[in-house]
């Protein structure tokens, strides 16, 4: 059995109670036993004990949007691998998106995952499956199997559905279940053979466009299906202000409705694209400067719920190619609280909202008990040094895939312990070398 | 015809010539001005060569040259290889027939595999944006695009810009219309680059759904009427139309098309009397050009030609000879 666990001296963050507050925290058996404001007390003999210093320990991350190699591409990344960067980057739980080879579309494919990730994965690992067989667009999986096998939400992943109709009826279908369906927004016919944001760079670069309304279009469909059908809907990723406008008017009528955004949007913009670098070519693709103000607009106003790292591993051969023909995705674990604590710094964004946007608000569109930090609710906590400085190298990433589109960044904030259900998972090497010392 | 000797231009000048101080040309975006005009000086130089008896500078003798193009092109890669071996260079053609998708080899391991036979300079035309870029930093010789994607094809516009020079004796002041398949023409781009940098008035003349979003980067003046985009004009510059690809999504018909943006000699009457036409080939005749017009007094369409082997002497000159004096 796990060990009890004490964190005296800490700067307690919990967004889902919007403390920020000195205080202590007590974990026994995997939860949190107790929550005091001064020293704490009845601590159990044995206990470990860490000193915050008066460091943040908030809740562990929630990423909403994770993509790994297994099974089927287990050289780009596997669920361990995925949960070392996971544990590094201080996400205790992550959403895995069904794009696998096999695809997830199946009860017992959800549940291989869940055994593979209990017996190899150092954080919680949640399967999404697909709403569609084979992410083909065409029929709908068995929800309520999938549901009863462990599978947290409904998803096709990269892939966005074209019929309106057979939305429709996943909506529908999921609502029956109450299963969130989380939905990349894409129209396929706009995007074409667009692979960066429409207008003077892409024209400049002799790159095709994908314009604005490839996301928004599309979007206003989700939407009002979503309202018809009683969905809990997630927009998985918009890029745009049109968009945030879209969701913040809908979000007035319909309480089941949330959006994400990945940090890449949040924190690059398209001008990190020129000229033709393969690691900032992500879907949807980076905005103008003028779409992420209003992005970053959007999540403190709350149009915007949950930040994600879209993490999505390739490998070089796929990366390194004329910008046309190279994968889309970058790898974001590591770097997803780092970036986001970018915001913090400039003074953009409160950390409680940011913070909030990686746990309360994940935890509760997915229905999790964690994400917060109450008595009783799962021992998932970080402890962050908020201003650390570092530098993101390639080759000290955890991943197996070293595609980041935050290469020899100046970052400042790095998690300095990673905590799942009360067992020490993470150590950052310089709190390790100052116990040394 | 001229006939001034070759040893009269080439040792003299360059010796006075600053040396070329880039080692690929990858794109007009690079140059300023005055190696803009460097550059057409240098190939001014060499028209003679090729209008002699024994067609011979052999400053690239015992050099290697690779032409290596991805997308079919009789004229560049033949442009290409008489200007190497005008200058003495050993050319070898590679044809690359990119299957799709599913080509075994990536772009990177080509570069691997031809850098390892240590030629001098390679020529490279690709399909995608960037291709050329990509490959010049994974190898150890010159690289010179001959046409990435919609990107650059910075030669196309030396050697336009060198036809215009010999007709107008001058650039700069001179108004440059180039009409048709903006969106996906690398030659407009390179055009449109270069002509700015040497202080040319630039339009494009387009219907709207083949002019890119932002284009206003790369020039102030966009029209969808012909007429009034060829008012004036000293050069008319017409695109070749990819009609298979454009027919039905972004123009109704050929017919159509050609009723209002087929260069005739009605609509050239609005450019100035003395306006050339240009057209970088291969042409469609009856889509976006009379074949009157093309084959009329007016058309420098093979001196456009003649110009590009010139223009492709003077880069190889530039790139391989002064960086070898250089060194």
């Amino acid at each position: 059995m796990s060990k009890s666990v004490v964190i005296r001296n800490a700067r307690i963050v919990d967004p889902a109670t919007d403390r920020d507050s000195p205080g202590a925290i007590l974990v026994e058996k995997g939860k949190i036993a107790g929550i005091t404001n001064g020293a704490p007390q009845g601590i159990p003999d044995g206990a470990e004990h860490y000193d915050a210093g008066g460091m943040v320990v908030a809740p562990g991350l929630i990423d909403m949007r994770v993509f790994t190699g297994e099974p089927g591409h287990e050289y780009r990344e596997t669920l361990q691998s995925a949960a070392a960067a996971a544990a590094a980057g201080g996400v205790t739980s992550f959403v895995l998106m069904p794009d696998s080879t096999p695809v997830i579309d199946d009860g017992a494919l959800v549940d291989f995952l869940l055994r593979r990730a209990g017996a190899t994965a150092s954080v919680n690992i949640l399967p999404a499956a697909a709403i569609t067989r084979g992410l083909r667009g065409e029929e709908i999986t068995e929800f309520g199997l999938l549901k009863e096998a462990g599978a947290v939400a409904l998803t096709d992943g990269r892939h966005s559905i074209q019929s309106a109709a057979l939305l429709r009826s996943a909506f529908s279908y999921a609502a029956n279940f109450d299963l969130p369906v989380i939905h990349h927004v894409a129209e396929q016919s706009l995007v074409g053979e667009g692979v960066m944001n429409e207008g003077t760079l892409a024209t400049v670069s002799g790159l095709k466009g994908i314009p604005i309304e490839a996301e928004t279009i599309p979007l206003a469909r989700d939407l009002q299906l979503a309202a018809l059908t009683g969905v809990r809907y997630h927009a998985a990723q918009i890029s745009t202000g049109a968009a945030v406008e879209l969701i913040a008017a809908a979000k007035r009528r319909n309480r089941s409705i949330s959006a994400g955004i990945s940090i890449n949007n949040l924190a690059l913009n398209e001008n990190d694209v020129a000229p033709y670098r393969t690691f900032y070519k992500l879907s949807p693709p980076l905005r103008s400067e003028d779409d992420r103000q209003a992005v970053i607009e959007g999540l403190k106003s709350g149009a915007i719920d949950t930040i994600h790292s879209a993490h999505d591993p390739q490998d070089s051969e796929v990366k390194r190619q004329p910008f046309a023909e190279a994968s889309d995705g970058a790898v974001g674990l590591e770097t997803l609280l780092a970036a986001a604590l970018r915001l913090h710094h400039s003074g953009d964004v409160p950390l409680l909202t940011l913070l909030r946007a990686m746990t309360s608000r994940p935890a509760e569109i997915l229905g999790l008990k964690s994400g917060r930090l109450a008595i009783g609710a799962p021992a998932d906590i970080i402890i962050v040094d908020v201003d650390f400085p570092w530098v993101v190298k390639e080759r000290e990433l955890r991943s197996r895939s070293r595609n980041t589109a935050f290469e020899g960044a100046r970052m400042q904030g790095a998690v300095m312990h990673t905590f799942v259900a009360g067992k020490s998972v993470f150590s950052h090497s310089a709190t390790r070398e100052g116990a040394a010392a | 015809m001229a006939t001034s000797s070759p040893a009269s231009v080439t040792p003299a000048q360059a010796a006075s010539r600053p040396p070329f101080r880039h080692r690929h040309l990858l794109g007009i975006s690079q140059l300023n001005q005055y190696e803009i005009v460097d550059l057409l000086d240098r190939a001014e130089a060499m028209i003679p060569i090729s209008r002699q008896e024994r067609k011979i500078l052999p400053t690239l003798a015992g050099k290697t040259q690779i032409n290596l193009f991805f997308e079919n092109s009789t004229r560049t890669q033949s442009s290409f290889e008489i200007a190497g071996k005008r200058l003495g260079a050993q050319v070898t053609n590679m044809s690359v027939k990119t299957s799709s998708v599913a080509k075994g080899e990536t772009l990177i391991d080509t570069a691997a595999t031809l850098n390892a036979m240590r030629p001098d300079v390679i020529i490279v035309r690709h399909g995608a944006s960037g291709a050329v870029e990509l490959l010049s930093q994974k190898v150890g010789c010159s690289v010179i695009n001959a046409g990435d994607g919609a990107h650059e094809h910075p030669t196309q516009a030396l050697l336009d810009a060198l036809t215009i020079r010999q007709h107008k004796g001058y650039l700069a002041g001179l108004t440059v219309a180039i009409c048709g398949d903006i969106a996906n023409s690398r030659v407009a781009r390179s055009n449109l680059l270069l002509l700015g940098a040497m202080q040319v008035r630039t339009r494009v003349v387009a219907p709207r759904t083949l002019i890119p979003r932002g284009i206003e980067a790369l020039t102030s003046e966009v029209y969808t009427d012909m007429r009034k985009g060829l008012e004036g004009a000293d050069v008319v510059m017409m695109l070749r139309l990819q009609h298979e690809r454009a027919s039905g999504r972004m123009i109704p018909s050929i017919r159509e098309y050609y009723h209002f943006y087929g260069l005739d000699a009605e609509k050239l009457s609005y450019a100035k009397p003395d306006a050339i036409v240009m057209h970088p080939g291969p042409m469609n005749r009856g889509v976006e050009i009379d074949p009157a017009i093309a084959d009329g007094p007016r058309s420098v369409i093979n001196e456009q030609v003649e110009m590009g082997v010139a223009v492709r002497m003077a880069v190889l000159d530039a790139l391989l000879a002064d960086r070898e004096a250089a060194a």
